[in-house]
């Protein structure tokens, strides 16, 4: 275990929650459950993937974010920006326009997280050749899908790369280089802006690290709100930005599908979406798939575009930082200046790996093999009483779920609908009972008497 | 603790699938994540086999506190020569089933790199069983 503690930057609004059980049915780690009528996350099973957030119909899941005003107790204050970022705008509002609004909101300095995949890229093939024997290698890249594996793929830890991400690297970087400029650690505050949950769970626990590189997280949607409000209230009076810096295709497309597998030779496979990334995940373990190289796994669906911060249609998204990535390499091709980070490189390069990833499954029902093989027993029998129809209205997703709940203490077999008619019809309890437990699962308010001729 | 999954022959798209269970199982029981990989590997080679041979066979799957006992047990073709079988590279696959990434002879020899004990028997024209022991600790 490398915390006791959890941090997810999802949360559940309880005075919006209607306790629908959408969320609940999509979770992927099954880390949902319905209580006193308000959705309940476990933050053990929590991998920060944001599927609940996009399944809520009304709104009462959300990301948690840092106060913005935050980033003024700094000196120096660096907005590290996504390149889906600049994806969000329509074509008439200019990178320059945006970066210039950005800095405007009181931002010293601009820089996007995406400029170190070239760095990343050289290490990573380095890596691959010196370990080769840990083949297949799944990239770092995505929050979600490190934690996904810790929790559900414990056998696969070890094939997770071992080097820092983008972000972390570029935080590294611009961090060395203000203080070369003269700065103290403490002047300094690097602040993410994120198109995802998981990011934000990446830096407040990092995994394989002892602390973030990042002081705060700002989501996307925040700035998206805060650029086109100023452009379209034209207040920017001046451009302050200055356009001129290169970025590769690689780094544009690096956050986009086959960002990272496209880089490397032999067999490299590109996959998005959450479930689709388990279906892979699960043929990985079986040895079902062999001889790949290198596995890109990315939670969401269009990897980046598709963030649950995003505000564009990914699609859209997509097209445009294509269009921004052909627009830079036919108009910038050759780099003329030496460029900055390349000063930096030694320092980074010592500084680009991190430690060990620990599993931490979340399936295991006992550390004790002897308990776990009886509540493993324990669970069929009570399997067989259960529907098997998951409807979920125990507050559990599955019957399975409901079974497991139960042998690990945390529900009761009379949640489930269908034995509380039993026991009710065989007089074992009344049917007041059987209504207190709905009540509990499904709290007061959803049993208020209604009047269909009010509707 | 016994379990049995049914294996249907030449359905190579349901290959896996008892396997998969058994992963399953072993996860909950709180292996060591190699052991799981060890022993899923072993019963995956030896379902595809059965898939791609036999008829149709069983998987019957006995977890004791410090082993776990697999015996797959298929009515099909049988081996004629279990030495030959268990020879690197060796393979009776047809086109069509080494068409679709499987039979390139690793399969026993595989088994046995995967598991710490491994017995196997076979009559021509009845059947072939094979046994897999993996010690859990």
């Amino acid at each position: 275990m490398e915390k006791a503690h959890f941090y997810h930057a999802l949360k559940v609004v309880e005075e919006v929650c209607i306790g629908c059980t959408h969320c609940m049915n999509v979770c992927p780690t099954s880390a949902i459950r319905v209580k006193n009528g308000i959705a309940d996350i476990n933050k053990n099973a929590c991998v920060d993937c944001g599927e609940c957030l996009n399944s809520c119909p009304v709104n009462a899941i959300i990301v948690e974010q840092d106060d913005f005003s935050q980033i003024f107790h700094y000196k120096q204050r660096v907005a590290l920006l996504p390149t889906v970022l600049l994806g969000q705008f329509p074509d008439d509002i200019s990178e320059k326009q945006i970066y210039s609004v950005i800095l405007e909101l009181g931002f010293t300095h601009v820089y996007e997280v995406d400029e170190t995949a070239d760095i990343l890229t050289e290490v990573t093939k380095t890596y691959m050749q010196k370990h080769h024997q840990e083949r297949p290698f799944i990239s770092s890249f995505c929050p979600a899908i490190v934690r996904l594996i810790q929790v559900k793929f414990p056998a696969l830890v070890e094939h997770i790369i071992h080097l820092k991400p983008v972000i972390d690297i570029s935080a590294i970087f611009y961090r060395e280089k203000l203080k070369n400029e003269g700065f103290s650690d403490d002047e300094v505050g690097i602040f993410y802006v994120t198109p995802c949950a998981a990011k934000i769970a990446a830096v407040k626990s990092p995994v394989g690290e002892d602390k973030s590189f990042i002081d705060g997280v700002i989501n996307m949607d925040f700035i998206y709100n805060k650029v086109l409000l100023s452009i379209k209230q034209n207040k920017s009076k001046e451009l302050k930005y200055e356009l001129n810096k290169h970025i590769s295709r690689r780094s544009i497309g690096w956050t986009l599908t086959n960002g990272e597998a496209s880089q490397y030779s032999g067999r490299c496979l590109a996959i998005d979406e959450i479930h689709n990334v388990i279906e892979v995940l699960e043929k990985l373990e079986n040895e079902e798939i062999t001889d790949v190289d290198f596995i890109e796994l990315r939670a969401c669906d269009h990897s980046c575009a598709g963030g649950v911060l995003t505000t564009e249609n990914r699609f859209l998204a997509i097209e445009r930082l294509r269009k921004r990535a052909d627009w830079y390499h036919r108009n910038k091709p050759i780099i003329l200046e030496k460029k900055e980070i390349e000063e930096y490189r030694p320092y980074l390069l010592e500084n680009i790996s991190i430690k060990s990833i620990e599993p931490r499954s979340i399936l295991s029902l006992d550390t004790d093999m002897m308990e776990a093989m009886k509540k493993m027993e324990k669970i069929n029998r009570i399997l067989k009483v259960l529907p098997s129809i998951d409807c979920g209205a125990c507050g559990a997703p599955r019957c399975q779920a409901l079974a497991e709940d139960v042998v690990q203490g945390k529900a009761k077999m009379t949640q489930c609908v269908f034995l509380q008619k039993m026991l009710t019809k065989e007089g074992l309890i009344t049917p007041q009972e059987s209504f207190d437990i709905s009540e509990n699962t499904w709290g007061v308010k959803r049993f208020e008497k209604k009047n269909i001729n009010d509707h | 603790m016994k379990f049995t999954f049914f294996i249907e022959g030449e359905n190579f798209s349901k290959a896996g699938t008892a396997s998969s269970e058994v992963k399953k199982i072993l996860k909950q029981l709180n292996v060591d994540p190699k052991i799981i990989k060890r022993t899923v590997v072993s019963l995956y080679e030896a379902e595809v086999n059965v898939v791609a041979h036999a008829f149709e066979g069983n998987m019957n799957v006995e977890i004791f506190p410090d082993k776990i006992v697999v015996r797959i047990e298929d009515k099909g073709p049988g081996i004629p020569d279990i030495d030959k079988a268990m020879e690197k590279g060796f393979s009776t696959a047809t086109p069509k089933v080494r068409e679709m990434g499987f039979g390139a002879g690793m399969g026993l020899p595989n088994i046995k790199k995967n598991s710490d004990e491994m017995n196997i028997s076979s009559k021509v024209n009845v059947g072939t069983k094979l046994e897999i022991v993996n010690y859990l600790k």
